[in-house]
């Protein structure tokens, strides 16, 4: 608006992306040295799924004219990252693990789609801030700050397909790994895929609003990352 | 060299005073015969201003003759403002920032400034003075405006509504938009709209005269008035602005228009006294509806918002203002070559 008009900010996005050269760097040397992808613990499985987000910004950003979800992006990535680096979460995993090409694609596919999740949940709260605004009349400094709203619910839905699309493509190849992985694992998967494939369903078939919709990304990364505590939890403890 | 500005601005004088001393043609030479080494006129519909810099002293009445067009008896005496050195940075640093507009905090005047100086500087008029003077003030204008939130938010009705339908579905151009009523604000507001490239424009009246002929001005196309819900389906953004004494829409009215665009919003901006559209549609998913009270007072709220942030943007002024006091004093004292810069220049702005 009038100089509070929403602009795309360079700034963001350039902030964004040398912290993902930092973070690919880390990642990259890790695995080298643990010899395969670094998701041994909950500490690389944090720094990964950071990593995620700061690539769908980047992919979804620029695309959509959505910079300033940079505003909202890089304070989570942060927070992802100083939590991960802070807590005692960088434990070497008891045992070395064996190689196994079809658990590694299961899990760092399945990371990669909780960064479109997460980012999808960031622009489903830029969302709500909004449309509460918009609704109540109260602009606040931030409405100011904020991309449109179709904007944004174009954003949360092409999040949600590249986010279901990578999420279903890590769920199928986990049926390969050619490891017991205990029922309540893959029942809790099966039960998130599930939420984002009725999400993408209520939004095709005009069961939701957008408002709904967005709400429900908030929700769906939330039993997500329920669900990613339970593995990592579970992968720690349960250590053959 | 005495750097000074001399002016009028809609603080101390009527449109026609300021009409009379918007400068001409020969502006340039008279001000140039009167002793100017360097000087810009600054004339736009708010103000008119001559920035210069002399090696001796000219007066205020001397600049004003200048800027007179006939020779006839002078039919105004308005009282001249005179600042000289820092203070005249000081001024131009709050002109350029929009401090100094009807309208605290707009911008139009920095583009003003901007071309004013461009043809200055094209012709010569604009020397050594002048553009350390004019480029401080660019800069310190974009950092005001960086820095403080003296340009945001709308603080018109019309800039209101047309800045929260951007809000809402960003791109204008694909927008379709209804008229209900050919009143006045509401031809105002599509104005407004089609200036941020709306296209698709529907008017539709009790009068059809009166709605052919807005449609006619705002190239739309005219709607039966018995037809306009539904329209509903279809369009972006409603405007409402007819006399009727009940309300025309309600929310069990509207929801079975909505079910099928459940995923597209829609924005009714109702500025009817009394209103058009009950309150209880605000209450409906995808539905953002503002009356007049609703619009007026978002734009109040960013004129104090702005009115908030003069104190800022004084600060950085001043800083700038001693910088510029400074650098004049150590850098810029000798005087300038008459061959350098020998050509005063005016230049006109449409508003």
């Amino acid at each position: 608006m009038r100089g509070g008009i929403f602009r795309p900010m360079r700034f963001n996005f350039f902030a964004v992306g040398l912290g993902f050269i930092f973070q690919t760097a880390f990642l990259s040397i890790r695995g080298h040295a643990l010899g395969h992808c670094p998701i041994t613990n909950l500490f690389e499985v944090i720094v990964f799924v950071a990593w995620s987000i700061a690539l769908f910004y980047m992919l979804v950003g620029p695309g959509y004219r959505l910079s300033l979800m940079g505003a909202f992006t890089a304070p989570l990535v942060v927070l992802l990252q100083l939590f991960a680096l802070l807590a005692p979460i960088d434990k070497p995993h008891p045992v070395r693990l064996r190689a196994n090409s079809w658990l590694e694609f299961h899990a760092s596919i399945s990371l990669v789609a909780y960064g479109a999740f997460a980012l999808a949940c960031i622009a489903g709260v830029m969302y709500l801030v909004q449309e509460r605004q918009l609704k109540t009349h109260h602009l606040h400094s931030i409405f100011y700050h904020l991309p449109p709203l179709t904007d944004l619910f174009a954003a949360i839905t092409r999040l949600l397909w590249w986010g279901f699309a990578l999420y279903t493509l890590g769920l199928i190849s986990g049926f390969f790994v050619g490891e017991p992985l205990p029922w309540i694992q893959i029942t809790c998967a099966i039960g998130v895929w599930f939420l984002y494939g009725l999400i993408l369903q209520g939004r095709y078939l005009h069961w939701f609003a957008p408002k709904r919709v967005a709400a429900l990304c908030i929700v769906g990364f939330s039993a997500a990352l329920t669900l990613l505590w339970g593995i990592t939890f579970t992968a720690q403890t349960h250590t053959p | 060299m005495n750097l000074f500005c001399v002016g009028l601005s809609h603080h101390n004088a009527d449109v026609e005073a300021r009409e009379y001393f918007a400068g001409h043609v020969e502006s340039d030479r008279a001000l140039r015969n009167c002793g100017c080494n360097e000087a810009l006129v600054l004339s736009t519909c708010n103000r008119v201003e001559v920035y210069a810099a002399s090696e001796k002293r000219v007066s205020t009445d001397e600049i004003a003759r200048c800027l007179v067009r006939d020779d006839g008896p002078r039919r105004f005496a308005p009282a001249f403002y005179r600042y000289e050195g820092e203070k005249c940075a000081q001024h131009l640093f709050r002109v350029t920032s929009g401090l100094d507009s009807m309208v605290v905090g707009e911008t139009e005047i920095l583009g003003q400034a901007k071309k004013a100086y461009e043809a200055a500087r094209a012709t010569g008029a604009a020397g050594r003075y002048l553009h350390r003077l004019f480029q401080r003030a660019f800069r310190v204008a974009k950092q005001v405006r960086t820095h403080t939130e003296i340009t945001r938010g709308a603080v018109s009705v019309g800039s209101v509504a047309v800045d929260l339908a951007h809000k809402i579905f960003g791109d204008l151009q694909n927008c379709k938009v209804l008229v209900l009523g050919a009143g006045e604000t509401s031809e105002r507001t599509i104005r407004a709209l089609v200036s941020r490239g709306v296209a698709d424009l529907r008017v539709s009246n009790r009068s059809p005269e009166r709605g052919e002929a807005l449609a006619l001005a705002v190239n739309g196309r005219a709607i039966v008035f018995e037809q306009w819900l539904e329209q509903c389906g279809e369009i972006d953004i409603l405007i409402t602005s007819t006399s009727s004494e009940v309300p025309l829409l309600w929310q069990e009215k509207l929801a079975p228009m909505l079910r099928e665009r459940i995923d597209r919003p829609l924005f009714i901006i109702d500025i009817a006294v009394p209103r058009d559209v009950a309150p209880d549609v605000n209450a409906l998913d995808g539905v953002y509806l503002y009356d007049i009270d609703s619009l007026q007072s978002i734009a109040e709220q960013s004129l104090a918002t702005r009115r908030a942030q003069v104190a800022a943007a004084e600060q950085i002024i001043s800083q700038h203002v001693a910088e510029f006091d400074e650098m004049i004093t150590r850098g810029l004292n000798c005087p300038v070559q008459s061959s350098e810069h020998p050509t005063v220049g005016i230049v006109e702005q449409g508003s």
